[in-house]
């Protein structure tokens, strides 16, 4: 039973206020970065210059002279295992003799203050045995170059071949399409504090994406049991995947640790690059077949990405642009194989879109080049092929849920377009032109996701509902380990609390590692998976309020209801007030809750029900392009997507917004530039993401189409808005200039300099 | 050094500053004070944007020994006690925070907007917030809590 | 470390005579970026915001004095019509925040090839004045940066402000960057058009060593303007005297674009300011 009470403000549904709001605006919000704590020490990190080197010796001693520096630690001072790591623990905490990536630590020291810990940092001498690096993705796959960790450089392979034999077209487009390297590139770098606890483990306060998995990997590294490494999280200055593995957490325990003091660190934004990993650069090759009607017949498609030093996620983020890199179109034969090899690169791993993004360019771009082949409308030959709820997708499952394709497509073309000049012209503040050389162009493109963790994983989420009388009133609070990452999963758990238990005053007490795993704020899961763990406990806080009301009350339990803060009879009519029947009882239920189940593929065909869910969004970019300077005003975004339900609409508004944003940066401007393994713009000086003066106007159109296994009828909203944007922002592009954009990001640099030599529009 | 300086209307005098320290570590380590956000020390993201004087400026930009003698007033000098500044008030409502590292920075430098331009167009709006870097909300809730704030759309 | 806040230019040219290897530190916003990821840890900091007279800007006859202290808000606040090309570009340094300290002097000392205000200077024949406790010299603009990060400015020596030229006619501003705000150039060009004397020039930025003057583009221009009549710009022109202006450019390859690039855009960026400001100028005549 479902109590919608119209009463209780801030329900599912409602457009609500974030809880964390104002003390955000105030500038009284704690994030990591601000905590403190008495006693507390600052750590830094040593870390390698050269992508490949062996560490031959490490000298500490003008460090550890030094006035002011407490300690420093290298592997030798790892009481439990030097590995850590998501999918593979391949990855050393601090470089036991190999350093695989420039930026990977070797040593770690504490300091009275974040100067003297900085210089010391320097001050520590580490001898090094250059290795030449494997920096080229290629030769990785091939087998070249050195073996970086046992086993070979081929950290995954997906292989999808659903049909069988690849069989006659009547159009063919091939083309072969590259992704640069995005960055998160989170506002608040890397932090957190670890406090000694008295019983010789420790308290952790950090930012992170996932309580438990930091906790486990930390377990093992300190050779603590789970008891003894308590982790709460602290103000996270945005995730975006960025915070999926361990940066500072391992380190700042094990200062504090030794030292018996609390210990914070803190990354500056040049550190931070090298902190945390990034988006999968992507070269992918493909091969569209169809019929003269305009029918997908086959798409072959060959994705390499590079995962730099350590495996991180990549493992299934060369699932995910395995399985969806035929799109969301009915396809009868595909043949696909995505690969992620080791280099001595940047660790990559996982980024909002996580391997859907890198296919979505390639596939999108491909039905661009095949509608042209074909002389049909881009958005024409899209519908021809869209999958709707029943189609099979690439990997044979068939589409359960809703698959809105066609619609969220044409909902997009149908809207008003711009009208010009935009206010602002390509080249912004820069004055660049009044007009000359400017074309306006318009791209589509559509995309599709998984939401919550697939192939089998033991997907779930905790929560604990407590329901008790405070002032006279009833007041709820509820406990998950769920990460707020700044997407409202605050606001939204207490939204569910308020519907389900019909209470107004609800309380989301900080998510720690006190109640059961969350899973991770990622893959678009949070609000289903935790969403649907709050909504279980508080079903169970709910039942047992009946039963306890039943003897109150003197009315069966059957007949009770509980709204409004009040139970009704629907036998009698009474009511009592919920606090009345609550007196000094407190209910408190924890409850887990799991998603539909999912297998992995098979890993020959890679058929099988491998996914949760499919979420589904489509763009239209306008552009205008300056040709002879290559400048790119995007003039309107509008993004249409299928949500289930809108939990918290604005909530939803801002991820969609957010999304667009980083999509445009990844069509546009962002890329961690990287040669010889070192990363060139460690800044936000060279490392751009999009300005105000850079984000176009955007049009929304929310579809709440509700599904039937998820709780309220939600899909994840967190991805979808990015993943199409920069295939239709290029798209854009494409039809302003009439060049072949292959590469994201588009530079100007590319853009002018293929025009100018004559492989574009004619000028 | 010794520095003093007013810092949200209060007095404060300091000893054995290193003048060459930002102030946004002042502001942060010395005074306890750390609404103002370090996002990048560059002056590219503004998020640790403060007053001077008067002037929104970066207080990682700004030398502690410059701010000797001077007024400064930081994101927590906004609010009059417990009633939120009209600025942040609007942020709140229109939805314009997500993760909120940003947000300090952006709510001064739209205060110091509508000092300057109590009725920005939107050209304006852009062009005065593109030094403040926000990753989770694409600007649009934020210009849409300035136009709130500068009293030409309804809060909703 | 020691902080120094003299409270006049004199008093400040004596500290800077007795601390050479002072860090000057006026805005801040190239400087303390250093400071800040200790690159640069230095021992002494001669600040000069304590120096009232430095930040302000006065008439001189034909010409503005600007005080190193001046930052790029005022600039762009009070001389937009006097300097337009300097305030167009003070507009497109940074953002509010920065131009509220950012200076003039900053660019200079700082001396990159693309700092956004120089060009400006290059095109309006602008002179730096420099001053020690040993006397004072002016240097034209034209000649005081000598390679990125390098400039004529002597050790025992300040930057004092900048004469310039008040506008003789059309000027123009445009910098190209891969971003629409926020960006630092990878072309820049400023060009002053002088009817009266029959002079063009030009000061590009970003795509030298050192930001430049296209003397042969503006001879070209010169002599191919119709000065006396009021035609429109013949065919051919703006394209030649942009070909000519990305001759006077040797730009490199870095992380921001490709040398290639840069050649482009400052060849289309040069046709375009040509074009422009010709426009004005028939506009004005009528």
């Amino acid at each position: 039973m479902t109590t919608v009470d119209r009463a209780v403000r801030d329900t599912v549904g409602a457009p609500v206020r974030r809880a964390d709001g104002m003390p955000k605006v105030r500038g009284e919000f704690a994030f990591s970065s601000d905590l403190d704590a008495p006693g507390m020490l600052w750590g830094a990190t040593v870390r390698s210059p050269h992508p490949h080197a062996r560490v031959l010796r490490i000298d500490a001693s003008a460090a550890t002279a030094m006035n002011g520096v407490r300690a420093v630690l290298t592997h030798h001072d790892i009481p439990g295992a030097n590995r850590f790591g998501l999918e593979r623990r391949d990855q050393p905490v601090l470089a036991a003799g190999l350093v695989r990536y420039a930026g990977e630590p070797v040593a770690i020291v504490a300091a009275d203050d974040p100067v003297t810990a900085s210089r010391a940092a320097k001050a520590i001498v580490v001898e090094y045995d250059v290795l030449e690096p494997l920096t080229d993705p290629e030769e990785a796959l091939r087998g070249a170059g050195p073996e970086l960790h046992e086993g070979g450089n081929i950290v995954a392979h997906r292989r999808i071949r659903k049909g069988s034999g690849i069989p006659e077209a009547d159009v063919v487009v091939t083309g072969t399409y590259e992704v640069g390297m995005q960055d998160q590139a989170f506002l608040g770098p890397e932090s957190c504090l670890a406090v000694p606890g008295g019983d010789g483990g420790i308290d952790l306060l950090c930012s992170t994406q996932w309580l438990h998995i930091d906790r486990d990997q930390l377990c093992d590294v300190l050779a603590l049991p789970e008891d003894k490494v308590r982790l709460t999280l602290s103000g996270v200055g945005g995730a975006f995947g960025g915070r999926e593995d361990l940066s500072v957490q391992a380190h700042a325990c094990l200062l504090a640790l030794r030292l018996g003091r609390p210990v914070k660190m803190v990354y500056d934004r040049e550190e931070s690059f090298a902190g945390h990993v990034h988006r999968h650069p992507a070269w992918l090759e493909y091969e569209h077949g169809a019929t003269k009607e305009g029918k997908l017949v086959y798409v072959k498609a060959r994705i390499l990405l590079d995962g730099g030093a350590y495996a991180s996620t990549s493992h299934a983020v060369t699932g995910n642009a395995g399985c969806f890199a035929a799109g969301p179109y009915e396809v009868p034969v595909v043949h696909v194989d995505s690969y992620s090899v080791y280099t001595n690169n940047p660790p990559c791993g996982a980024m909002r879109g996580f391997g859907a993004v890198q296919a979505c360019f390639g596939y999108e771009s491909q039905m661009d080049k095949l509608a042209a082949a074909l002389e049909l409308d881009p958005v024409e030959l899209r519908l021809r092929n869209a999958v709707r709820t029943g189609s099979a997708m690439a990997t044979g499952q068939r589409i359960h849920g809703p698959a809105p394709v066609a619609e969220l497509l044409t909902r997009v073309r149908d809207m008003p377009l711009p009208g010009e000049p935009d206010v602002l012209r390509p080249g912004g503040t820069g004055n660049t032109t009044d007009g000359e050389g400017v074309r306006r162009g318009v791209g589509y493109g559509v995309s599709v996701k998984n939401i919550c963790k697939s192939l089998g994983y033991d997907d779930y989420g905790t929560a604990r509902v407590r329901l008790a009388v405070a002032g006279g009133e009833p007041v709820v609070s509820v406990h998950t380990a769920a990460a707020e990452v700044g997407q409202g999963l605050v606001t939204v758990q207490a939204q569910i609390a308020r519907t389900e238990l019909g209470v107004d005053e609800v309380t989301v007490v900080p998510a720690d590692t006190a109640v059961g795993d969350a899973g991770t704020s990622s893959a678009s899961r949070q609000t289903w998976v935790s969403g649907g763990a709050v909504k279980a406990a508080c079903d169970a806080v709910r039942e047992a309020v009946l039963v306890a009301a039943a003897s109150v009350c003197g009315e069966p339990a059957a007949d009770l209801r509980l709204e409004e803060g009040h139970l009704a009879s629907a036998a009698t009519g009474r009511t009592w007030r919920l606090a009345d029947v609550l007196g000094d009882r407190v209910i408190d239920e924890t409850r887990v809750y799991r998603h539909r189940e999912t297998f992995p593929l098979d890993p020959e065909t890679g058929q099988g029900d491998g996914h949760v869910a499919f979420a589904f969004a489509a763009h239209r970019a306008v552009v205008d392009v300056d040709v002879d300077l290559g400048l790119v005003r995007v003039v309107e975004i509008a993004c249409a997507e299928d949500v289930g339900r809108a939990m918290n609409p604005p909530a939803v508004e801002g991820q969609m917004h957010g999304g667009i944003a980083q999509g445009l940066g990844l069509a546009l401007m962002e890329e961690i530039q990287v040669e010889g393994g070192l990363i060139r713009n460690p800044s936000f000086t060279d490392y751009l993401i999009p300005t105000t003066l850079d984000m176009p106007a955007v049009k929304l159109d929310i579809l709440e189409l509700p599904r039937d296994d998820s709780p309220y009828g939600l899909t994840g909203v967190g991805e979808p808005s990015l993943l199409s944007c920069p295939a239709a922002v290029v798209a854009a592009i494409r039809d302003a200039t009439g060049v072949d954009v292959t590469r994201i990001p588009v530079r100007p640099d590319a853009l002018a300099t293929t025009v100018e030599a004559g492989r574009g529009d004619p000028l | 050094m010794k520095l003093c300086c007013t810092v949200n209307g209060e007095w404060c005098a300091l000893d054995d500053v290193a003048g060459s320290e930002s102030l946004l570590r002042l502001l942060r380590e010395r005074l306890r004070l750390p609404g103002t956000k370090n996002a990048c020390e560059q002056g590219e993201c503004g998020s640790c944007t403060v007053y001077v004087d008067g002037e929104s400026v970066c207080s990682c930009l700004v030398a502690a020994g410059q701010v000797d003698g001077s007024d400064i007033v930081t994101v927590e000098g906004l609010a009059d006690g417990a009633d939120a500044h009209p600025v942040q008030e609007a942020f709140v409502s229109a939805g314009a925070v997500q993760c909120g590292f940003c947000t300090p920075g952006l709510v001064v430098a739209a205060h110091a907007l509508l000092a300057r331009t109590p009725d920005p167009t939107d050209a304006e709006l852009r062009e005065a917030l593109a030094g403040n870097l926000c990753r989770c909300t694409g600007y649009e809730k934020i210009f849409d809590a300035v136009r709130i704030a500068a009293g030409k759309t309804e809060a909703t | 470390m020691r902080f120094l806040r003299p409270g006049t230019m004199a008093e400040a040219c004596a500290l800077k005579a007795e601390y050479p290897d002072a860090l000057v530190i006026a805005g801040g916003t190239d400087v303390m970026v250093g400071v800040n990821f200790g690159r640069t840890d230095p021992l002494v900091m001669l600040d000069l915001t304590g120096i009232g007279e430095l930040a302000q800007w006065r008439s001189s006859g034909e010409d503005i004095h600007i005080g190193a202290g001046l930052t790029y808000s005022r600039i762009v606040a009070e001389l937009g019509d006097a300097l337009p090309a300097l305030a167009s570009a003070s507009r497109t340094v940074g953002s509010v925040q920065i131009r509220n300290r950012a200076t003039l002097a900053g660019n200079l000392g700082t001396a990159s090839p693309a700092g956004d205000a120089l060009p400006p200077l290059l095109a309006a024949d602008a002179a730096v004045e420099l001053v020690s406790a040993g006397g004072a010299r002016t240097v034209p603009a034209t000649e005081f940066c000598v390679a990125p990060g390098r400039s004529v400015l002597q050790r025992d020596e300040l930057i004092a402000g900048v004469r310039i030229a008040r506008r003789r006619g059309p000027q123009h501003f445009a910098k190209v960057g891969p971003r629409n705000a926020m960006v630092i150039a990878v072309a820049s060009i400023a060009t002053t058009m002088d009817p009266a004397n029959r002079t063009v020039a030009v000061g590009c930025g970003a795509v030298a060593p050192t930001p430049v003057r296209a003397r042969a583009a503006e001879e070209f221009a010169a002599a191919a303007l119709d000065w006396n009549g009021e035609a429109v710009l013949p065919k051919g022109t703006a394209a030649e005297f942009g070909a000519l202006v990305a001759d006077a450019c040797s730009p490199i390859d870095d992380v921001r674009a490709g040398a290639r690039y840069r050649r482009r855009a400052i060849e289309v960026l040069a046709g375009r300011a040509l074009r422009r400001m010709w426009d004005e100028h028939l506009r004005r005549v009528e």
